[in-house]
Order: C-alpha cells, then sequence, then structure tokens
C-alpha cells in the first residue's frame, strides 16, 4: 500500500518586492511597486501598494503622478538578485524536506507524510520562520491533501489576516463551506475560459467543481480538467515532480529601450539575445536543431507602419556552438528584416531541442567545426565576470538599444563591486 | 681435420611454452621521477575559503562596512563582513541590525534589564534600545575579510 501524502504549497509574499526589501529595511512598511522590462508596467505590488489601487500591469506612464503623490518607491525588475533569493528559499526548503517540487520562481510544493492526528499548522510555522530568519523572504503555506487544496489552502493563508500566512485544510471541519465560497476561476488549473464554460453551466464555486458530474468535466474540461475535480474531492492525481525536465524550447527576448531601424542594429540585438539562449542551451547540456527569429514593431501604436515576422532555420546537425547557432539566427535576419520600419522588439527561440550527445553525425558534416571548449571556457568567465563579459564581436559593445532599467537595485548578492552596505559611523 | 672444443655445453634445447600472464602491479600514483612519494599516504584536500567561512551558503551573505565605529574588533572602513542570518543573535556577538531602518553593525549586550548595541570605538557611543527605537536583528557577522592588496 502506497504511503499517504500530505501536500504544502509554500509561496513567497509579494516576492518581487520583498526582495527590494531585504536590503532597505527601511522600506518594509512602505508602498513599492516593481516594473517590467523597460520599466513597462507593474509586475509585483507591496502589501501598501495594493491598498492604493495599483493593480497588476498598470502601465508605468500612466500611474507616475499618482506614484510621485503617494510616495511609491519604484523599482525596474532586477532578475538576478531574485533568482539568487529565490535559489537561496528553495536551498532552504531542500534542507529541511526531502521532496520538494520547485513550481516556479517563488512557489514549491513539498511532500510530506501523512501521519493522522499530525498539526502540520505547527511545522508549517517553523518553516515560515525558518526561510525568514535565514533569507528574510516573507512566505505563506497552504497544507492539503492534493495540491489543488493546498493551492487552496495557500490562498485562504493568504487572504485571511487570522491565520497569519499558514492554513491546514485537512484540519478544517469546514472543507464544504470553504470550497462554496471559492470562486471556481481561482482554482488552480482553471483558467478563465474554462471558467466562462463552468459558470455558463451553474458551476461557480470550486464545490460546484468538486460535485459536478466526471462525464461532462471530462468531455469539456479533458482529463485535466477532471484531475483537477478529483484534486478538489482530496484524490491525488497530480504527482511531485522532483526532476524538472529539460525545456523544449529556449526563448531569449526583449523590448527594445529605444525603437530600432537599422540591420546593424538588429544584427547586434540578434546575437545577444542568441548569445544568452546558447548558453541556456548549453546549461542543460543539449543542442539545438533550428533556430527561429521574430522581429516586430509596436503592435500597440497604430499610427505607425507595421510589421512583423519570423523565421525558422535548420541547422545541418544539432548544435550548441554559438557561432553555428548564430549563422542560422542572422541568416534568418537577414530574410525577414525591412528597411524603414521601426522595430520594438525581436527574439530568438532555440527549437528541436535533444541531449547534446545525441547528435547525428551528419554525411557533410565528417569533420566537426565545433569547438565545445571553447564554449566551455567562455561560460565560465561569463559566469565569474558578468554575462556578456565574453561576447560574440557582433553582438556589439554599445549596444544602445539595450532595455531601460532606470530604477534598478544593486546587484547585492552577485557582484562584490554591489554589495550592500552597513553602517558603522554610528 | 680440424677440432671445435666448446667451453661450454649446450645442454639442450626447449621450445617455449606460452602459458598464462603474470600480473604486474601498477602504481596507483604518478610515478614521475621513478619512485613512491613518501607524502601518499598523507594526501589531503585542498584548502578552500568557502568551507572555513560559509557554513550555511543559503542563508550567508556578504556586506560592506562604511564607517570606523568598530575598529577596536578590527573591523575597519571598506572591509567586506561574512554574516550568516541562521545563527540566533545572543548576547556578545557582532551582529548587523536595521537601526531605524538603517543597516549597522555593532555589538549586542543583553542583561536581564537592558539591550544595548555598542561600538568598539570610544568614539562612538552605546545605543540603548528602548520601546522608540525600532531595532530588528539581521544577521550574525562571523568574519570579516580585511584585504591589503
Amino acid at each position: 500500500m502506497a504511503m499517504k501524502k500530505v501536500f504544502a504549497l509554500v509561496d513567497c509574499n509579494n516576492f518581487y518586492a520583498s526582495c527590494e526589501r531585504l536590503f532597505r529595511p527601511e522600506l518594509n512598511d512602505k508602498p513599492i511597486v516593481v516594473l517590467s522590462n523597460n520599466d513597462g508596467c507593474v509586475i509585483a505590488r507591496s502589501n501598501e501598494s495594493k491598498a492604493l489601487g495599483l493593480k497588476m500591469g498598470d502601465p508605468h506612464f500612466k500611474i507616475k503622478d499618482m506614484l510621485a503623490k503617494h510616495k511609491v518607491h519604484v523599482f525596474s525588475s532586477n532578475y538576478t538578485l531574485y533568482g539568487d533569493l529565490s535559489h537561496r528559499v528553495m536551498t532552504i526548503l531542500q534542507q529541511m524536506e526531502p521532496e520538494v517540487e520547485v513550481y516556479s520562481i517563488d512557489e514549491a510544493f513539498i511532500s510530506l507524510p501523512y501521519t493522522p492526528g499530525r498539526s502540520y499548522s505547527n511545522y508549517a510555522r517553523y518553516l515560515k520562520e525558518k526561510v525568514r530568519q535565514c533569507v528574510g523572504i516573507p512566505v505563506a503555506i497552504g497544507i492539503g491533501p492534493t495540491k489543488t487544496l493546498a493551492k487552496v489552502a495557500n490562498r485562504l493563508a493568504k487572504k485571511n489576516a487570522q491565520y497569519a500566512g499558514v492554513f491546514d485544510i485537512t484540519d478544517h471541519g469546514q472543507l464544504d463551506d470553504l470550497l462554496a465560497n471559492y470562486d471556481v476561476e481561482d482554482v488552480w488549473g482553471i483558467g478563465r475560459q474554462s471558467a466562462q464554460k463552468l459558470k455558463m453551466r451553474g458551476i461557480l464555486t470550486a464545490r460546484d467543481l468538486r460535485d459536478a458530474d466526471d462525464v461532462w468535466i471530462r468531455k469539456r474540461l479533458t482529463v485535466t480538467g477532471l484531475r483537477t475535480a478529483m484534486e478538489l474531492r482530496g484524490i491525488p492525481c497530480i504527482p511531485l515532480e522532483l526532476v524538472q525536465p529539460g525545456k523544449k524550447s529556449i526563448i531569449s527576448s526583449k523590448s527594445f529601450g529605444r525603437p530600432v531601424s537599422t540591420l546593424a542594429d538588429m544584427k547586434e540585438a540578434v546575437a545577444t539575445y542568441l548569445s544568452t539562449a546558447a548558453e541556456k542551451l548549453r546549461g542543460q547540456g543539449s543542442a539545438a536543431g533550428a533556430v527561429q527569429v521574430f522581429i516586430s514593431t509596436n503592435t500597440f501604436n497604430p499610427n505607425q507602419p507595421q510589421h512583423v515576422q519570423s523565421m525558422m532555420a535548420s541547422l545541418p546537425s544539432p548544435s550548441s556552438f554559438t557561432p553555428h547557432l548564430l549563422k542560422a539566427a542572422l541568416h534568418c535576419l537577414e530574410s525577414i528584416f525591412k528597411p524603414g520600419y521601426q522595430y520594438k522588439k525581436a527574439g530568438v527561440m532555440l527549437v528541436e531541442i535533444v541531449p547534446a550527445h545525441c547528435q547525428q553525425i551528419n554525411l557533410f558534416d565528417l569533420v566537426s567545426t565545433e569547438n565545445p571548449e571553447l564554449m566551455q571556457a567562455v561560460d565560465r568567465i561569463n559566469q565569474k565576470w558578468g554575462s556578456q563579459t565574453v561576447q560574440l564581436a557582433a553582438a556589439g559593445l554599445a549596444k544602445t538599444w539595450k532595455m531601460v532599467r532606470s530604477h534598478k537595485s544593486p546587484a547585492y548578492t552577485t557582484n562584490w563591486s554591489e554589495l550592500p552596505v552597513v553602517n558603522a559611523i554610528s | 681435420m680440424m677440432k671445435y672444443k666448446l667451453g661450454s655445453s649446450i645442454s639442450g634445447v626447449y621450445g617455449l611454452v606460452k602459458k598464462g600472464k603474470i600480473p604486474l602491479p601498477l602504481f596507483s600514483c604518478g610515478v614521475s621521477a621513478g619512485f613512491p612519494s613518501p607524502a601518499d599516504d598523507y594526501i589531503g584536500q585542498q584548502l578552500d575559503l568557502n568551507d572555513l567561512l560559509i557554513k550555511n551558503p543559503a542563508a550567508t551573505f556578504f556586506v560592506r562596512v562604511a564607517g570606523d565605529s568598530m575598529t577596536g574588533v578590527g573591523i575597519n572602513d571598506n572591509d567586506i563582513l561574512v554574516v550568516d542570518r541562521s545563527l540566533e543573535p545572543v548576547h556578545g556577538k557582532i551582529i548587523i541590525a536595521a537601526i531605524n531602518g538603517e543597516l549597522t553593525v555593532k555589538r549586542l549586550v543583553k542583561t536581564d534589564t537592558s539591550c544595548r548595541l555598542m561600538a568598539e570605538n570610544p568614539n562612538y557611543p552605546p545605543i540603548e534600545i528602548t520601546e522608540d527605537l525600532t531595532c530588528v536583528a539581521w544577521g550574525v557577522v562571523t568574519s570579516v575579510i580585511h584585504q591589503f592588496c
């Protein structure tokens, strides 16, 4: 008989905002927002900002005055910092528990053995405090017999101050009432479109979905929807994934800080994005069989002439050697680029990804011109000294098209020259 | 007729019979000069500063010092401090504390009746932790790195 399990979902509170507060304790109760790439729109808010009515996705230019009026602290996204702090949170969890699935940058599922009568809340509070002490990031923990119910519990832990950030749904007498007051759209795995389908059928709450007819669910929401309903019933159907499968495609793309109209600048950008993607490719031990490049003007500006196009080129054999991938990428770019347009964004996608050792020998490629040792050396240097320390000449040095991030906080934990400073003057 | 006298006689001629292999010992260390090193039995690990200075990497942060209030214990302006958040800030420890929101390095002095943050430089007075002072422990300083060149 398989060991019965209980699931805990650990979710960091307002993660990016909390990261910005770690080395700025004076901001602990102040309104903060974090902006997306190119300082476009709001992607994170502290609770104080939420209270001011600021919403996810609010464009920065629209709320600038309001931010100044309420003295809201604005940060550009600092993914280097967020990635490092996320890794630390996950490491602390993994030190405490053997079965941790890192679900996203700020969420992890933990599988715990089921012991009747055990207070998971006490243990969860202990875990929560451990993360706060070691990494300074506040989290909420929800516990349930399935991942889906753990997610419900987590949301309730966050929304209700009386739970103090920890809620165990297995311990709660009125599970029925809780699910009856839980909007079906908020259930994990139910997106907006599915929720609309369900609401038209009179299924408005999690309880309604739980009690709905299996055959109907299977038909309208596929087997994935049925799994969700069963999980709501307390039957675990979604196992913990302890080993992250390698990515099936790798994208590197960003919007430009200023519009780009020359082929020379576009080539620089594509070369830079290609290098980043290739680094990730090698990092997961893979090779790519094809490269796709896409370019786009600003589709939000209808007054400008629009050009959006992409092209894919296959490689003679799968490769992780940047110069070969670049050749294919630049070939695509030269084929689709049109002069006279103000391009706003470009991107590179590496597809047909296979494990590096599976590269087949190509009839016309008997002598490999690849140089894996060169790539290894470049990757090591860039890891040590910062990304793009060694880069392709094609990627350009000036990079005048680069992303605008005027409010970025320092790389506190990854750069010796940007360490946080402590006062020894008082 | 010439007679040849042989100095030694050939007692017999035998054919060679190949029977099997005789394994020879292979030296597990490099034999560059042709002799085993007396140090072979005592090989230790190479020294790594991370092992010495960082016990819990996920909870360890580096910070830079600005000022001279802690020179008495060898913490100078521009030094780097190794800070471990997983250690308990107890009496006698040098800690990083957020005093009114500002990260500061001090020694923690706790008695039954009072709680103080002391400098290690006679030019700086102790800070008494009272009701109106928000003071939150940020981490414990485990070592200081001072680079001469």
